[in-house]
């Protein structure tokens, strides 16, 4: 069995990287998207700036676009459904895209999703259908970059900084965040890839506090 | 649907066009229908692949025929393969980690693509987890067509993709399965537990379609199987013409989302 059980509740771990260094540092307004090209060997770090802010990402090879962040593969692999640090995150053909290599927040979910007009009208009213969503930040991204990517490709994304238990009864919660202001999770990239952002503009739901609030991003160069 | 249909069946024929050589295994496994408008049955055997499409309106009775049998199944509409079962969606709409009665299997598009109309088996395995070819041979070695023929072992995602691919569609239209009859908790660490043997031989579930549908399965063994040989368990299916989900429909009860996720679907067939 190859599946080792890796998976861990909280394993959160600072990075040494200083801030002065980073080739990026982006700051992406509340409901925005974004579409970040990566190399392989860089090291991305996100932050929570303001605290409680889901950030719905989905990463894809870069060489080969059809080659996906998969939630299945990922979760398999580690045996468990939380990402913290030492977490490796598997393609859909079951190569390592990332791995985490810091962690301040601990916890991030990989089943919740991304809100999207339509699921809105199911989980909430009908009438929500004409509010801001991250599935139509990800379209408005992939339409303007035209890069080969689109609907098919907004495959089960990671919400960082969101915390979405299971309990052993098989119900699926929606826990207080485990984030604050300030903290961060870093990644080390495997290969080269798409980063595809919805900083979630939810407001049905406590995922961004019913206030969502900026995210920041910062790459570095291999050392 | 007001398109003409062609005449309903009589109860207890096999097909609306009864010829050939077509088996009633359904008389074994689930003689309960008999008084059923039923369409067709299959006897599938462990580790094999196939796919239909399957109008709004019929029922699908998924039976295991043996203890411990997984079925991966993955739903598209037929009208528009873009519209796809979406876990997430389904899961974070009825706050579920499991499927059972009264659940509905939602699509990106935030309609109900199919529901849980009758269950006995009480939990379903919704976390989508597949056997890919790497892992089987990590986990049982190899045995490939040329040493065993048809006695060869085959991985989920591998039979997926064949049956997706009939449809055009390609390897990264591949989705998360709902695996029918496994069972698979989370503890308080996230970690998995993967309970064997779970359904018994006899148990089923019925899984009524709420839009015109593309429906592909594999019979292969569910990845957090411990069991250290590959030996996937027989399946049996029958539909049936039940009618579309009625106004008092159990799952349409079950929670307002499922109500709204049903309500959407029939938006499509208002003409």
């Amino acid at each position: 069995m190859s599946q080792a059980n890796t998976a861990a509740a909280i394993r959160r771990q600072e990075s040494a990287l200083p801030v002065e260094t980073a080739v990026l540092d982006h700051t992406l307004s509340a409901g925005e998207p974004y579409l970040l090209a990566i190399a392989r060997g860089q090291t991305l770090r996100i932050v929570d700036v303001e605290g409680n802010q889901a950030v719905d990402v989905i990463f894809y090879n870069r060489n080969d676009v059809a080659e996906h962040y998969s939630a299945t593969q990922t979760l398999l692999r580690q045996g468990g459904i939380y990402l913290t640090t030492g977490s490796v995150l598997y393609s859909d053909d079951g190569n390592p895209m990332l791995t985490i290599v810091a962690d301040t927040c601990g916890r991030h979910d990989t089943l919740g999703g991304a809100c999207a007009a339509e699921s809105n009208t199911v989980r909430y009213a009908l009438q929500k259908k004409f509010m801001h969503s991250c599935r139509d930040n990800y379209l408005v991204a992939l339409q303007e970059a035209d890069i080969g990517l689109g609907k098919r490709d907004l495959v089960p994304n990671i919400n960082f900084f969101m915390n979405v238990p299971v309990t052993a009864a098989g119900a699926l919660t929606f826990a207080d965040g485990v984030s604050a202001p300030g903290k961060y999770v870093e990644l080390s990239a495997e290969m080269d890839l798409w980063m595809l952002v919805s900083n979630c503009p939810q407001l049905n739901n406590p995922c961004n506090a019913y206030n969502p609030t900026p995210a920041r991003f910062l790459l570095w160069d291999p050392a | 649907m007001n398109q003409p249909r062609p005449a309903l069946p009589t109860a207890g024929t096999p097909s609306a066009f009864a010829s050939v050589d077509a088996i009633e295994h359904w008389r074994a496994f689930a003689p309960e229908l008999a008084g059923e408008p039923v369409l067709f049955s299959e006897l599938v055997p462990g580790g094999a692949h196939w796919s239909y499409v399957l109008p709004r309106g019929t029922t699908l009775r998924m039976v295991a025929l043996e203890d411990g049998a997984n079925l991966s199944v993955l739903l598209y509409s037929a009208q528009e393969k873009l519209e796809r079962y979406n876990m997430p969606d389904s899961l974070k709409a009825q706050h579920t980690a499991h499927y059972t009665r009264g659940h509905v299997l939602m699509s990106d598009m935030g309609r109900a693509l199919a529901s849980l109309t009758a269950d006995t088996v009480g939990w379903h395995d919704p976390l989508g987890l597949l056997l890919d070819d790497r892992l089987m041979r990590e986990k049982y070695g190899t045995r490939n067509y040329q040493s065993a023929r048809n006695g060869m072992y085959r991985s989920g995602r591998s039979g997926l993709l064949v049956e997706i691919g009939k449809y055009g569609l390609a390897k990264r239209d591949l989705i998360a399965p709902v695996n029918f009859f496994s069972k698979v908790t989370v503890d308080d660490e996230g970690r998995f537990a993967f309970v064997s043997g779970h359904a018994k031989a006899g148990e089923r579930v019925d899984l009524r379609f709420d839009m015109d549908v593309i429906l592909a399965f594999s019979s292969a063994p569910h990845p957090l199987d411990p069991a250290p040989a590959y030996a996937p368990k027989k399946v049996g299916l029958v539909l049936w013409r039940s009618g579309p989900a009625p106004a008092d429909d159990y799952c349409r009860a079950f929670r307002p989302e499922n109500a709204r996720a049903l309500h959407n679907a029939d938006q499509l067939y208002l003409l």
